[in-house]
């Protein structure tokens, strides 16, 4: 994408804003105006102070009143411009975040289990935050700093030309060195932060395995990594922190050699009738700030290739295609249905085919268990089944509809889901039950709880229903999660269930209620159970056994256990074991 | 802040040398004015060219010699910040090294890491700070007023009553909008906050059709976030113009004042321009006083949070650096009315527990989330201190093995399935740095990861990334036991260990473990009966407590949280085969 389409995409969000943005340019117009006034006007006060008896008071006075007025308008307009760009910056940016944040959620799953949930963090708070610090702030301020360096020039001119030329002809010398030291700059800050980066990649994975660091005595070989990075972090470092440290030093001797300059012209200027001293103060004083909105703007500059960069990254993602319905709806039978297979292929990668040619009827409340080894790719069904990932060849039918002929929404609000992982979010026990059905009554919250076995630990909790819940249930047990995301699915009362069963950490009390709960939830109902239970496979209508991404034999207990084959194999080796300990 | 200081010694030709130059610089800007002044009222009042001449050489001097000795300031600040930054990190880095596992819980790893990286660098830019401006900044004000006052007393008068004014806006305005800013903090997290949720539970705010509501819970936060911003931004927008605003006051006082002393005869115009330098050089003087103002606040925070790791000492502290040697026929293992809590005052976390396990036993330890089992075997390798009673190992208290030792004696598995980045080979000698091939090899083939190791094209040199991210769950748990196998510990502990891995190779896992178990002592933590039940002797843990001890079928029979557990897991027929 190059600069100007982004520019111009940038242009689109701050559109809405427009006038806001135009006051604060004529703002920052009239301010900048006003503050070069206002050293003419002292100017004009010192020529009246020319020495004893020869003090214009009257003059002063005037003068006074006009300076009072032009430090007020400017001060005024100042702020004004302050007000009216931070509106437009913080504005622009909740646009600009509401917009990724509604790409995000309605990208493909793909996009989102394939890349890394930091990075589109990152770009969202990030990222926007330097488009706004760079493209909105940095713009007025380069504007600013444009029209203060135009209208010194100006200014000088009109009193002195000859002596605004001695400004002029310095001024590539302060521009030089802007340019020099930006360019230092960039190359070790570069470096210094692929360095800092390095840094704390360790420092953070060392520390997140502290506990087995010491477990372990390795504490000598992780100090000694550190401080091997340490020491090239010193050298860069302080390579990093010496060019722009050197910028100040060197704006200040521009900006002595400028003074020095105004100073001896103007003073022989003077004596030769052609400059007033009022003028020559009036010079001095620029002299004095006109380096400093050069050293401004290279600053931005930099600012500006860094948000440059930042709303690149930003346009990428809301380029995300999302996801498309079908163009023509048709709508699913109500209630209970047939579930098919047909000829279903599907792979995440294509070099991967994962299901081949895969056929299953499932007719209404049946139970389907899923089982195999871990890393078989038995989510995979879920997200066929939710359309969370499309099939790539075949069908899947539900009561004769293609599911992919439907809208997503309407398919999932066919199906009721339990994750492995509980999702919770940060809200009340109350609002996360009534999650899936918005408007549900404190009653009709309270008796999914209990049909879910959770509303007696919820009674329980410091504010029972109207506990908050911290970020992903960090208050809760994953017992205690695990029933609440069952009450989630009761209350929708969904003709089909998906389910993952838990494999480990729940405590005892609580695993017994959650398995109360699923027995209670899957009657009669439809339901795909993943599962690592014997007992919950073996009261199936029938198992799908998986292994690497492929259903490998289906059938019931018994069918199974005669064919002798994967199934046998993995319910044997656990058997055999539990026989040899008993034995 | 202070205590932070003895880093600084190290560098005290720098921080002293450093302000040094700096105000030599910082002088000669304030005699600029003066020499200007001398110009205007010699050179330009009795025509002399020459005068002027000399005087613009003098600014030019001044201009070079500030030039120099700023320039050596800066790089003496250079120094000495990266080197007290380079200093920090080394020194807090080996004492988190040094921490035990109670202080580890304390911090907590992200918190840690904070203060490593963001609270080290703020230090950092303070000590530069410090060097370059601390001295410049508060001597040009006081400078650019005594100045004033030595060519006029009276009319410095205006000086004495601008600064304190100067000062008490920036004073106003900053205590004012700096509690804001956590604000935005706050409100700038819950943005971040709602993405990480949406993107951890695409799925499920898929499933419940809550998308379009999500974006509403969004918009909102971020409405309030702008709006925040905004209402402190008008706050802090009135600093600027209000400086302005006051300074020129101040110069419409020195224009007017100015003139009447001039024309009274003891002032000169040359020195009413000295005098308006001033004021333009105090102002920005003063907007960098607070510009540091903000930047020490900030380091000062990150100061306490750096002396709070520095203050905290480690619970468990080496007694000896003499190897112990075992005390004959004593139990390979035992615990002597032991009682443990996480800190003080916390509910107990063991509770009386005693046990005796002979050498070369197959142990298994079950029990609910909380129950204590992890912290039971945690208690052996010594990564915590009992509160109560007596760890032993061969008949010698655990406190009093050096450290070195006691992790040689003791392998253990802990939960989490941690490697580090780098080859399986360097993860894989982390208990013995100078293991051959072949003891890797053995103890990955006890460990059920020598068929996955073999496919991987480069084999034990294969790139572990880090966190182990290029494994499968089930392959990084069986790296991770494979590496407390490495070296032959006498006691192994598996921490809840075996979740990742499917049936069979779980069962293959028990029966080479069982092996092992022929000359070393295993103990076997988990939550699943079926992993347990082979075990010579399994200790049923609730509340911290051993509530029972014996063999499968003995517990069965007589312990009732046991049957409670094989009850949940298995079916009837199951739990009594």
């Amino acid at each position: 994408m190059s600069t100007k389409e982004v520019v111009k995409r940038l242009m689109h969000y701050v559109k809405p804003y427009a006038a806001l943005l135009a006051g604060a340019l004529v703002c920052a117009v009239i301010y900048v105006v006003m503050s070069l006034l206002s050293p003419v006007l002292i100017g004009e006060a010192v020529d009246g102070i020319i020495g004893p008896g020869q003090v214009d008071f009257a003059g002063i006075v005037r003068i006074a009143l006009y300076l009072a007025f032009v430090l007020v308008a400017g001060g005024f307009f100042q702020w004004m411009m302050t007000l009216c760009t931070n509106k437009v910056c913080y504005r622009t940016v909740k646009d600009l975040r509401t917009e990724v944040f509604s790409r995000i959620i309605h990208v493909p799953l793909k996009f989102i289990d394939q890349n890394a949930h930091g990075n589109i963090i990152n770009r969202i708070v990030n990222d926007v935050d330097a488009v706004s610090d760079g493209l909105l702030q940095g713009f007025t301020q380069l504007f600013t700093g444009v029209i203060t360096i135009l209208g010194t020039l100006g200014f000088m001119i009109s009193i002195n030309p000859w002596i605004a030329l001695v400004v002029v002809a310095l001024t590539p010398v302060s521009l030089v060195i802007a340019t020099l030291i930006a360019r230092g700059t960039h190359t070790t800050f570069l470096k210094q932060s692929r360095i800092q980066g390095e840094l704390g990649g360790h420092v953070e994975e060392m520390l997140s395995g502290q506990k087995l660091v010491k477990l372990f005595g390795h504490e000598k070989a992780s100090e000694e990594k550190l401080e091997e990075i340490n020491q090239r972090l010193y050298v860069w470092g302080y390579k990093a922190q010496i060019y722009p440290a050197f910028t100040n030093p060197l704006t200040r001797f521009v900006n002595g050699l400028v003074y020095a300059a105004v100073g001896v012209a103007g003073a022989l200027a003077a004596v030769r009738g052609v400059l007033t001293i009022g003028q020559l103060s009036c010079f001095l004083s620029y002299a004095n700030q006109y380096t400093k909105p050069f050293n401004e703007v290279t600053g931005i500059m930099a600012q500006l290739q860094t948000a440059m960069a930042a709303a690149r990254r930003l346009m990428a993602l809301i380029d995300e295609p999302v996801e498309e319905e079908a163009s023509s709806l048709q709508h699913l039978p109500e209630g209970k249905a047939t579930i098919s297979f047909k000829d279903v292929s599907f792979h995440y990668l294509p070099e991967r085919p994962l299901i081949e040619h895969f056929n299953l009827e499932v007719q209404p409340g049946q139970r389907i268990a899923i089982v195999g080894p871990t890393g078989c790719g038995k989510t995979t069904l879920i997200n066929l089944l939710m359309r969370f990932y499309d099939v790539v060849d075949g069908a899947i039918t539900l009561g004769g509809v293609d599911i992919r002929t439907v809208s997503r929404d309407e398919l999932r609000s066919h199906f009721g889901m339990v994750l492995q992982e509980t999702w919770l979010t940060q809200a009340t026990v109350a609002e996360n039950i009534g999650y899936g059905k918005p408007g549900a009554t404190r009653e009709e919250i309270v008796a999914a709880a209990k049909s879910a076995h959770a509303d007696s630990f919820i009674r329980r909790l410091p504010q029972g229903y109207d506990t908050v819940i911290s970020e992903n249930g960090g208050n809760l047990s994953q017992g205690q999660k695990q029933l609440l995301c069952i009450a989630r699915v009761m209350l929708m009362d969904p003709p089909m269930l998906i389910l993952d069963e838990a494999t480990s950490n729940i405590d005892t009390m609580t695993e017994l209620r959650v398995q109360k709960a699923f027995a209670a939830m899957v009657k009669g109902r439809t339901s795909f159970v993943v599962a690592h239970r014997l007992s919950t496979i073996k009261e199936s209508d029938r198992i799908l056994v998986m292994d690497q991404g492929h259903v490998v034999e289906t059938g019931t207990h018994e069918d199974l256990l005669a064919q002798n084959g994967f199934y046998a194999r993995l319910y044997r080796s656990q058997f055999e074991a539990q026989e040899k300990a008993s034995a | 802040m202070k205590r932070l200081a003895r880093f600084l010694k190290k560098y005290r030709f720098q921080v002293i040398a450093g302000p040094v130059f700096k105000l030599i610089e910082a002088i000669f800007e304030l005699i600029v004015p003066l020499v200007m002044a001398d110009m205007i009222d010699v050179g330009v009042a009795q025509g002399d060219i020459g005068y002027i001449w000399q005087r613009g050489g003098v600014l030019l001097l001044l201009g070079v010699v500030g030039l120099a000795s700023s320039l050596t300031c800066q790089t003496l600040a250079s120094r000495a910040s990266q080197g007290v930054g380079t200093d920090l990190r080394r020194e807090l880095f080996h004492h988190i090294n040094t921490l035990s596992y109670r202080e580890l819980d304390h911090f907590g790893t992200p918190s840690l890491i904070t203060r490593m990286t963001g609270d080290i660098n703020q230090m950092q830019t303070a000590v530069a700070m410090l060097i370059r401006l601390v001295v410049r900044a508060p001597f040009l004000v006081i400078g650019a007023v005594v100045m004033a006052m030595r060519i006029d007393l009276q009319l410095s008068l205006v000086f004495l009553a601008i600064v304190p004014l100067l000062s008490l806006a920036l004073y106003v305005v900053m205590s004012r909008s700096v509690p804001f800013y956590k604000l935005i903090q706050r409100k700038l997290d819950r943005v971040s906050l709602i993405t990480r949720e949406n993107l951890s539970g695409a799925r499920v705010v898929r499933a419940f059709r809550k998308q379009e509501e999500e974006e509403r819970r969004f918009e909102g936060a971020c409405v309030d976030l702008a709006e925040n911003a905004i209402h402190i931004g008008k706050l802090s927008a009135v600093l600027s113009p209000f400086s302005f605003v006051i300074m020129n006051i101040g110069m419409i006082a020195i224009l007017w004042f100015g003139g009447i002393r001039v024309n009274v005869g003891s002032l000169t115009q040359g020195e009413v321009v000295a005098f308006i330098n001033y004021m333009t050089q105090i102002l920005i003087a003063l907007v960098v006083v607070a510009n540091l103002v903000v930047i020490f606040t900030k380091a000062a925070a990150s100061a306490a949070r750096i002396n709070e790791v520095f203050d905290t000492k480690p619970s468990i502290v080496e007694q000896t650096q003499v190897p112990v040697t075992p005390v004959a026929g004593a139990a390979k293992v035992s615990f002597c009315n032991v009682n443990f809590r996480y800190y003080q005052g916390a509910a107990l976390a063991l509770k009386d527990v005693n046990m005796d396990v002979p050498a070369g036993s197959l142990i298994g330890v079950i029990g609910g989330t909380g129950s204590g089992k992890s912290t039971l075997v945690s208690m052996i390798p010594r990564l915590y201190d009992v509160s109560d009673g007596q760890v032993m190992l061969d008949g010698v208290d655990v406190r009093n093995y050096p450290l070195s030792q006691l992790h040689d004696k003791v392998g253990m598995v802990p939960q989490g399935n941690l490697l580090f980045s780098g080859t399986i080979r360097e993860n894989l000698r982390w208990r013995k740095p100078n293991a051959t091939d072949e003891e890797l090899w053995a103890a990955l083939k006890d460990a059920q990861a020598e068929s996955f190791v073999t496919a991987l094209p480069d084999r034990l040199d294969s790139r572990v990334e880090q966190g182990g991210k290029n494994f499968s769950g089930g392959q990084k748990q069986r790296l991770t036991i494979a590496r407390a196998l490495v070296g032959e510990p006498g006691i192994l502990i598996l921490d809840d260990c075996s979740s990742a891995l499917d049936y069979a190779t779980d069962a293959a896992l028990r029966k080479s473990l069982r092996r092992r178990a022929e000359h070393a002592t295993v103990f076997m933590v988990s939550q699943r009966v079926s992993t347990v039940r082979g075990c010579d002797r399994i200790l049923v843990m609730e509340d911290g407590e051993i509530v029972g001890s014996g063999t499968h079928a003995q517990l069965l029979e007589s312990c009732p949280t046991y049957q409670e557990i094989c009850m949940s897991q298995m079916n009837a027929e199951e739990a009594g085969a």
